[in-house]
């Protein structure tokens, strides 16, 4: 049996405002529970909303990016259910007049483009957080209030994979247009998804099963590739029908999805419109004035950087998902380094670096520095080996490449003259080695360069090296 | 009491010429109280020591020739569902007995600002949800013309704290007739001023669409000074709007008698007592002996109006009140084995009667599969009724109507039968929701001697008009009874 899959995806974005939705509160993230609250973000009697307008501009440049249409006229709608960590007992949300709606997105997997329609992209508010201790649960309304926009696409994407590629790509897009700074550790990127099966052929989709939970990308994919194959086994059995419309959560210490049924039944949110905000109004002026302030996309960056360099496509693609590693390339190369060359420290070294130094911190790395490291690598001073430390050291300490090569007397020797000195020295102190060659051990000479680097500190450039130990010997 | 004692103006004026002090004034009214409160019950709470010592300061400053507010010394009753920084605000509900806010309404700002002081927190119906006060969860406050009647409602202590000389001034909330209700009922004047003019911030929400905080006072021109000092755009209420009225041509206008006012017929059916008719045809003759134009015109008002309003103030109220869960703040039960328990719990111990009946019905109209028979329908109807009173104020400046279809009933009377409660609501609530501003005011007595109410009803910020009319109406009528107690 041919089986079809169809994802659907929901992503709650931050907004990367300084302040919340509602109210001039902060959204800085980490502070000490409930201090970036006020009576507005808390919910206390006589309170009202205001709406913050830089919210519906970060909105707005979000659906652009994603080829959205926007309702010149929308409003905000509450959606009322009890739950403690929502103040009002009820959320500030968009119902049938969504601020964005019928967008697409493109994405590249194995070399083919697929589109993914998107259906709506509202906005609402963040709850709170509970925090569940042994025998009390508190409450932190810090996080209440923080401006969301909530993107839904339509059921086309077509394999757990698919909807991976797909997240990764609006998160690159979020961020380079700066809607949301997209840190998925602190909850300012999230992701639901819904998913069902069918055999290929039939026309109507069967029930989809909704998943939450998922704390990281890779963590979704494996998620669906869990619930895309209980689907297909209990179908295949024939029992299709213990697949109901529910939400599962994602277990991921056990890898599995576990129903969260029991919870509730269907929620009703009685929506309605919100009273206490004017409608938005948003004028085809503004409109234009933002499709201007829209970055080069991903997608266009790496098409162009492809064409005017000769680079390799796979690495280039990593760093251009990246908006910061982006942006030291470009700027790198604008410093006047080699193209190639600044690709292969960023993809090389630098993600390394990252990575052992335990995740996305901002990166320390300026584009000045590297170029400059590339430079004097280029004109020999220092050694490529002498130059990784130099780099890990920039990373490390956000020191200047000079200054690191100054202070550690990592000047390569370059001088024939000087070495040459030193190859004797070591010839002379090394004659069975010479000897061992001479006679045919050709491998002998890997020991004696290792003499000569160690004489050195490591400061000889080898290559100079290598060939005068391979000239003198030969002479004798 | 000196003559210029008694209202708004007077105390404003001979304060700031130092005819008399802040601090004789808060004397005389809080001796008022003392004296007469066991009777009325207007007051939740009240501050008598604070508000000395802040009529003090204000006489302190006039002593150093300082500038002092446009309302400086004038004693305030504040309802109680407006929050008082320091004072608490109950909504007259068990589920915020002991509430006490952290800020100040903006109306409060802008009362202190003047040099106003807040004596008291009046009585109401429990979340403003009611027409007699008797829903008041701590107590049930008596009419000053005849104790054994109610003052109205939902603003009733204010009215009643006005009428019985324990302040010249009370801020009361309408939502569908809470201000002019009880002003009507206890004889003095009530605004409810266009929706977007007063801020609510910091107004207890009942339903968000409809509520305006308005001043009730004894007469018109403490009525126009009142509205001057609270009116105002804030940035802190998205639906305040930044159009402003402006009084300037008030007591010298000669434009009032020109005036052409409609008389809505409907407003005059078999619901309406005959005497309450009579004492308003009666003002309307005056009127036109004065010149001022008069004709019959038809507003349908219905049962279906009423239920339009009840419909969508109960389904905003439904969402208001739902934050009251024993969570943060407010009434939390003794009696709980987990959160859902508590909010349960919470919420059927502290709501009244009359809430629970409203968050019932406003829970069920907003219902999946009923949001389009009831909320959407009357939404329609909402905006047919804009149409309507637009029409009418194509043609003429005013309008004029009873306020309540009979005076002030006895207590115990409606409060077993919530329909008839309703009813009391019938010429008030269109006008909430077309947001126009009204005003009641005193036109004579029944026989009885209970106040007999007339609304006029104005368009969309044209209090001007209203006054000049009220204004006009008054000097004529010259209706010199007082209350006796």
């Amino acid at each position: 049996m041919i089986w079809e899959t169809f994802i659907g995806i929901e992503i709650h974005a931050e907004l990367a405002t300084k302040s919340k939705i509602f109210c001039s509160c902060s959204t800085e993230f980490g502070k000490a529970p409930n201090t970036n609250t006020c009576p507005v973000c808390i919910g206390l009697p006589g309170a009202l909303p205001v709406l913050n307008e830089e919210v519906i501009q970060l909105a707005l440049k979000a659906g652009l990016a994603l080829n959205c249409k926007v309702n010149y006229i929308n409003k905000m709608d509450r959606k009322n259910y009890f739950y403690p960590d929502l103040p009002r007992a009820y959320q500030i949300s968009q119902f049938d007049l969504p601020i964005l709606y019928d967008g697409y997105v493109e994405f590249e997997i194995e070399d083919t483009i697929e589109r993914v329609n998107i259906n709506r992209i509202h906005l609402e508010e963040d709850a709170g957080k509970l925090i569940h201790l042994e025998e009390h649960t508190c409450i932190d309304y810090n996080r209440g209030g923080v401006a969301l926009i909530e993107l839904v696409t339509e059921p086309e994407l077509k394999s757990p994979k698919e909807a991976f590629e797909f997240v990764k790509t609006i998160k690159t897009i979020f961020e380079y247009v700066g809607v949301s700074d997209c840190k998925m550790e602190q909850g300012s990127l999230r992701f639901d998804a819904n998913i069902s099966v069918r055999e290929k052929g039939q026309k109507e989709l069967n029930t989809k099963v909704e998943i939450k939970n998922m704390n990281s990308f890779k963590e979704m994919q494996k998620a669906l590739e869990k619930e895309e194959k209980r689907q297909i086994e209990l179908y295949e059995f024939n029992e299709g029908d213990k697949i109901v419309q529910e939400t599962r959560r994602w277990d991921s210490a056990k890898g599995r999805t576990v129903s969260m049924r029991g919870k509730e039944g269907v929620h009703d949110y009685r929506y309605f419109p919100e009273p206490d905000l004017r409608p938005i109004v948003i004028s085809k002026k503004n409109v234009v004035d933002l499709k201007k302030e829209i970055p080069e996309l991903p997608n266009e960056k790496l098409e162009r950087l492809l064409t005017q360099f000769d680079l390799n496509k796979k690495e280039t693609k990593i760093v251009v998902e990246d908006k910061k590693l982006a942006l030291l390339f470009e700027n790198t190369v604008k410093k006047g380094a080699n193209p190639q060359k600044a690709l292969n420290w960023i993809v090389g070294d630098l993600l390394r670096l990252i990575k052992t130094d335990g995740g996305d911190e901002d990166l320390e790395i300026d584009s000045s520095g590297l170029a400059e490291l590339i430079s004097i690598i280029e004109s020999g001073d220092i050694s490529l080996k002498a130059g990784r430390e130099i780099f890990e050291e920039m990373f490390m300490k956000r020191k200047k490449p000079r200054e690191i090569i100054n202070r550690r007397g990592l000047i390569q020797i370059n001088s024939e003259e000087s070495l040459r000195i030193i190859v004797q020295k070591v010839m002379e102190a090394n004659s069975k080695s010479v000897a061992d060659y001479n006679a045919g051990k050709k491998q002998a000479i890997t020991y004696l360069m290792g003499q000569v680097m160690k004489e050195t500190k490591g400061q000889a450039n080898p290559k100079m090296a290598l060939q005068l130990l391979e000239r003198i010997i030969s002479n004798k | 009491m000196d003559a210029d004692m008694e209202t708004v103006c007077g105390i404003a004026g001979g304060v700031k010429e130092k005819k008399f002090k802040a601090a004789e004034i808060i004397e005389i009214y809080l001796k008022n109280i003392t004296k007469q409160e066991t009777k009325i019950n207007a007051f939740i709470s009240t501050r008598a020591v604070k508000a000395l010592d802040e009529a003090k300061m204000i006489d302190e400053k006039i002593a150093k020739g300082e500038r002092v507010g446009r309302l400086a010394g004038v004693p305030v009753g504040v309802k109680d569902n407006i929050c008082t920084e320091g004072i608490k605000t109950t909504c007259a509900s068990k589920m915020l007995e002991n509430y006490i806010s952290p800020y100040d309404a903006t109306v409060i700002e802008k009362l202190k600002k003047e040099g106003a002081i807040i004596i008291g927190k009046t009585n109401m119906d429990e979340f403003a949800m009611g027409s007699s006060t008797e829903n008041s969860a701590f107590k049930t406050t008596s009419n000053p013309w005849n104790l054994s009647r109610v003052p109205g409602g939902s603003s009733g202590g204010s009215a009643a704290a006005v009428a019985s000389d324990f302040v010249p001034l009370s801020l009361g909330s309408d939502t569908g007739g809470s201000i002019r209700q009880p002003a009507a009922f206890c004889g003095i004047v009530g605004l409810k001023p266009t929706y977007g003019s007063i801020s609510r911030f910091g107004l207890v929400a009942f339903a968000s669409s409809l509520d305006q905080i308005g001043p009730m006072t004894k007469n018109v021109k403490d009525c126009v000074l009142s509205l001057e000092v609270l009116q105002g755009n804030d940035s802190r209420d998205a639906t305040s709007s930044k159009r402003k009225f402006t009084a300037k041509y008030l007591l010298d206008s000669h434009d009032a008698n020109k005036m052409k006012v409609a008389i809505p017929k409907q407003f005059f059916g078999d619901e309406l007592d005959a005497e309450v008719k009579n004492s308003i045809m009666g003002s309307v003759e005056r009127l036109q002996d004065m010149g001022v134009k008069v004709d019959e015109v038809s507003m349908p008002i219905d049962e279906e109006i009423l239920s339009a309003y009840y419909i969508i103030s109960s389904a905003e109220a439904s969402s208001n009140l739902a934050r009251f869960d024993g969570i943060r703040y407010g009434y939390r039960t003794s009696e709980y084995n987990n959160v859902e328990e508590l909010m349960i719990n919470s919420r059927t111990e502290a709501f009244g009667e009359e809430v629970k009946r409203r968050i019932l019905l406003g829970t069920y109209v907003l219902s999946a599969g009923y949001y389009d028979a009831f909320y959407n329908k009357a939404h329609k109807m909402r905006e047919a009724i804009k149409r309507r009173y637009h029409d009418i104020f194509s043609k003429y400046d005013l309008i004029l109507s009873p306020v309540t279809p009979t005076v002030a009933f006895e207590k115990g009377e409606k409060i077993h039968s919530p329909m008839q409660m309703y009813l009391q609501d019938l010429y008030t609530v269109s006008v909430n929701l077309a947001g126009l501003p009204a005003l009641s005011m005193n036109c004579g007595f029944d026989k009885n001697n209970l106040p007999i109410g007339l609304q006029i009803i104005g368009s969309h910020y044209s209090e001007e008009k209203m006054f000049q009319l009220a204004y006009l109406l008054e000097s004529k009528l010259d209706l010199k009874k007082k209350v006796i107690l």
